[in-house]
């Protein structure tokens, strides 16, 4: 790679769309040490040849960082020796709201890092009246400014001309000379780590907790300087921004020339006044949740059959041509299981994603976060929590990756935590299944079903648990991070249908990638405990009933189901049903319940199949009738009771509304999380819950 | 007076903040003592709120606003 570029900009400046007209498809996904966002770097060749690596830095409005995604901007500038130092800067400002955009500009400036000035939006601010001296400009700065669009893909080739031409030696004029902020402290600062730079000295005072190559001796020493010369954070930033400011002021003067201030917001205005009027508002927010949820919930089910179709296809011709074996078992029923497993949440993410794009684009995502903010930080949430927890009825793994969105870290793990409780698409066949054994088919005052009515429950039980839970966790978690709600609403544009079709794309690469990897391994582990069992209990099982099924003259697939239902019981997870039925016998549960509960965890429909398999259906989870009956009639082996009363049911329908029954969502929030910790805290308190919740139900029922 | 005590239509120019740490961020969003600010909304629940500052439209909660004090 020959030369390094980091994109530096405030938020809804249009720098993730230059940063994909630079570099195209041509990116890649890493991570920053110890923060939750994504490292996107991306490639691409300047006109002379040249091989350029650009990083895309978390957008922020000053190098004093509001949040953990934030600081990395200045631990990634301040460090020479981070991977990702850049060589040239490209900083990207809104030419329609200059000065305050600026104000980053004479920040980075002031590193003394060679950079680059993208005048973006410029296409906007022509038409809002607001006309730009380029040359000017960039002869007070001292360095290239070039206007560009990145929306309409104006000027991005004189852009990438322009890093080409950019000095190894910072050009900029110097803006703010910071020295009378805290003279002693620089100086003293300045010959312990041996730095020129004033604005850095200043900056490491500020923020030397942050950054890691400063050894434990270093950190002492720079928090004496300090103290020695009664330092103060918060006085000095407030001095500096109001000198930048200043400086700004006269700078810009006669830069920049505004004809039509009054015109501009007028239609931005309009729309306002009802997407956030009190009943309107609300009125349009809730059809945009209801179009959001029936089209991750009923749309995405096409794609979903014929991706399930395509695998199980795959998996018969398999058996059908491949040598039996192990290896082929493995290969069919473990890997190609566990892709399709995987593929099957591409439609639900991609689509969820789609919405998700349009509304941050169009800048209607931000007036949620204005409407619902009152009433979603009462738990902890934020007003961006709404998309995921509504996506959360569809799949809880796209909308754990929509909690991506939300800025504040706090808030954003404490939705990520609560989004599985919401009642997902994968408990529903499992409640249907329960409520027709438990609750009998009947209406009262002639309309209301019970059956539904309790369908409602388990819905609105789900809401009520990610709500309390919400709550709880705002209590326990515990932040650093000050929580700040001051945020731009930018003014109304039209989604650019390509960066929505780009975001599909990039966040079903992200699942598959990513999260695929702890999918496959859990599926392989799974498919292992269920497909051996100790000793040659397998074998005395095939010998049983090899001759029946020699029986060419009969139906065999009964005695096939037989067999199925045999090996399942003496297979490993079998056997670990028997192991945990002491633990949830005081839920009501038996050795079948159990081995049921563990196959859940691949997803929890696998429940109804697992129970087809357990008492000899024929027709597979398909025949729910034939389910039905004989979980109806099953009764326990000890003292001849049924299994399925009405306690056990309602216990049973509890700890799958509370438990992290989904390996799929435990991979995702893995990735999402960056560490095994939070997936860790989630499977303990769901599992916990999920116990309780289904002992207190049985207890007092039955 | 205090911003977040400002109707709906009202404007007011900003001369000084009531807490340091909080400042910052408001002046690094343009939020600037001898800025112009008009109260443009307020949220459906009664806050936060959003106001027009330095050209654009800032939205912040009204124990934020609490903080400026305008003339």
């Amino acid at each position: 790679m020959d030369i390094k570029i980091a994109l530096v900009g405030n938020p809804n400046t249009g720098k993730s769309t230059l940063f994909n007209r630079l570099t195209g498809l041509n990116q890649k996904i890493g991570n920053f040490p110890g923060i939750t966002v994504d490292k996107k770097t991306g490639f691409t060749k300047l006109s002379d040849g040249k091989e350029v690596e650009i990083i895309d830095l978390p957008g922020t409005y000053s190098l004093y960082p509001k949040s953990k995604d934030e600081s990395i901007v200045f631990q990634v500038l301040a460090d020479r020796e981070n991977s990702s130092y850049p060589d040239v800067i490209i900083l990207i400002v809104d030419a329609s709201n200059l000065k305050r955009n600026m104000l980053l500009f004479s920040q980075v400036a002031d590193l003394g890092i060679p950079m680059v000035l993208a005048l973006n939006m410029t296409d906007l601010s022509d038409k809002q009246g607001i006309y730009i001296h380029v040359n000017k400009l960039a002869e007070r700065l001292g360095v290239q400014v070039i206007p560009i669009s990145a929306r309409n893909n104006i000027g991005i080739d004189k852009l990438k001309q322009a890093v080409a031409n950019t000095n190894k030696i910072a050009t900029q004029v110097g803006a703010v000379d910071v020295n009378f902020l805290a003279p002693e402290a620089i100086k003293e600062l300045k010959e312990k780590i041996n730095s020129e730079n004033d604005y850095y000295t200043l900056q490491v005072l500020h923020q030397h907790e942050h950054l890691t190559f400063f050894s434990e001796q270093d950190q002492s020493e720079i928090e004496q300087i300090e103290q020695k010369h009664h330092f103060e954070s918060a006085k000095v930033q407030a001095a500096e921004t109001i000198a930048r400011y200043k400086h700004l002021s006269t700078i810009l003067a006669d830069v920049v020339i505004d004809k039509g201030t009054a015109q501009k917001f007028s239609f931005s205005d309009r729309l306002d006044a009802i997407l956030t009027h009190k009943v309107w508002g609300f009125a349009i927010f809730l059809l945009i949740l209801f179009v959001i949820f029936n089209a991750i919930f009923a749309w995405s089910s096409y794609p979903m059959e014929w991706i399930e179709g395509t695998f199980g296809w795959i998996t018969t011709m398999g058996h059908q041509y491949l040598p039996s074996g192990m290896l082929s078992d493995l290969i069919l029923d473990g890997v190609v299981a566990g892709l399709g497993g995987i593929f099957v949440f591409i439609p639900q993410i991609a689509i969820l994603f789609a919405f998700i794009s349009i509304l941050e684009d169009t800048g209607y995502m931000s007036r949620v976060t204005f409407m619902m903010d009152k009433i979603m930080s009462k738990v902890g949430l934020n007003g961006k929590s709404v998309v995921p927890m509504i996506g959360g009825l569809a799949c809880a793994v796209p909308s754990i990756m929509a909690a991506r969105n939300i800025e504040n870290w706090k808030d954003r793990m404490i939705t990520i935590m609560v989004t599985p409780l919401i009642s997902c698409s994968a408990r529903l066949p499992v409640y249907i299944l329960l409520i027709s054994i438990i609750i009998p088919s009947k209406t009262i005052f002639g309309i209301i079903s019970l059956q539904g009515l309790a369908l409602m429950v388990m819905y609105l039980v789900s809401f009520v648990a990610a709500i309390i839970v919400a709550w709880v966790m705002k209590i326990i978690i515990k932040t650093k991070e000050k929580s700040y709600f001051i945020m731009e609403l930018p003014i109304y544009r039209m989604p650019r249908w390509k960066n929505v079709l780009f975001t599909m794309y990039e966040k079903s690469k992200t699942f598959v990638f990513e999260a695929g990897k702890v999918i496959i391994a859990i599926s392989i582990i799974l498919w292992v405990l269920a497909s051996f069992g100790p000793g040659n209990r397998f074998e005395n099982i095939d010998q049983k009933y090899a001759s029946a099924l020699a029986d060419t003259s009969k139906n065999t697939d009964h005695i096939k189901t037989l067999v199925a239902t045999e090996k399942l019981e003496n297979s490993y997870v079998g056997i670990l049903g028997h192991f945990i039925e002491p633990a949830i016998r005081p839920l009501g549960y038996d050795w079948k319940i159990g081995i049921g509960l563990i196959t859940s965890f691949a997803a929890r429909e696998a429940f109804v199949g697992t129970m087809a398999t357990i008492y000899s259906v024929d027709g597979g989870d398909a025949d729910s009738a034939t389910i039905r009956q004989r979980m109806e009639a099953s009764v326990n082996s000890k003292n001849g009771l049924p299994v399925y009363t009405f306690a056990t049911g309602i216990s049973l329908m509890l700890f799958y509304a509370f438990a992290m029954q989904c390996m799929s969502t435990v991979a995702i929030v893995y990735r999402e999380t960056k560490g095994w910790k939070w997936p860790a805290i989630q499977l303990g308190y769901m599992t916990a819950m999920a116990y309780v919740a289904a002992l207190i139900a049985y207890q007092l029922l039955k | 007076m205090k911003l977040s005590h400002l109707k709906v239509g009202e404007t007011g120019t900003i001369i000084a903040f009531t807490d340091l740490e909080m400042s910052v961020k408001l002046m690094e969003m343009g939020c600037l003592p001898g800025e112009t600010v008009e109260v443009e909304r307020f949220a459906p629940f009664g806050d936060p709120m959003a106001i027009r500052v330095a050209g654009y439209q800032l939205c912040l909660r009204k124990s934020e606003a609490e903080v400026i004090i305008i003339q």
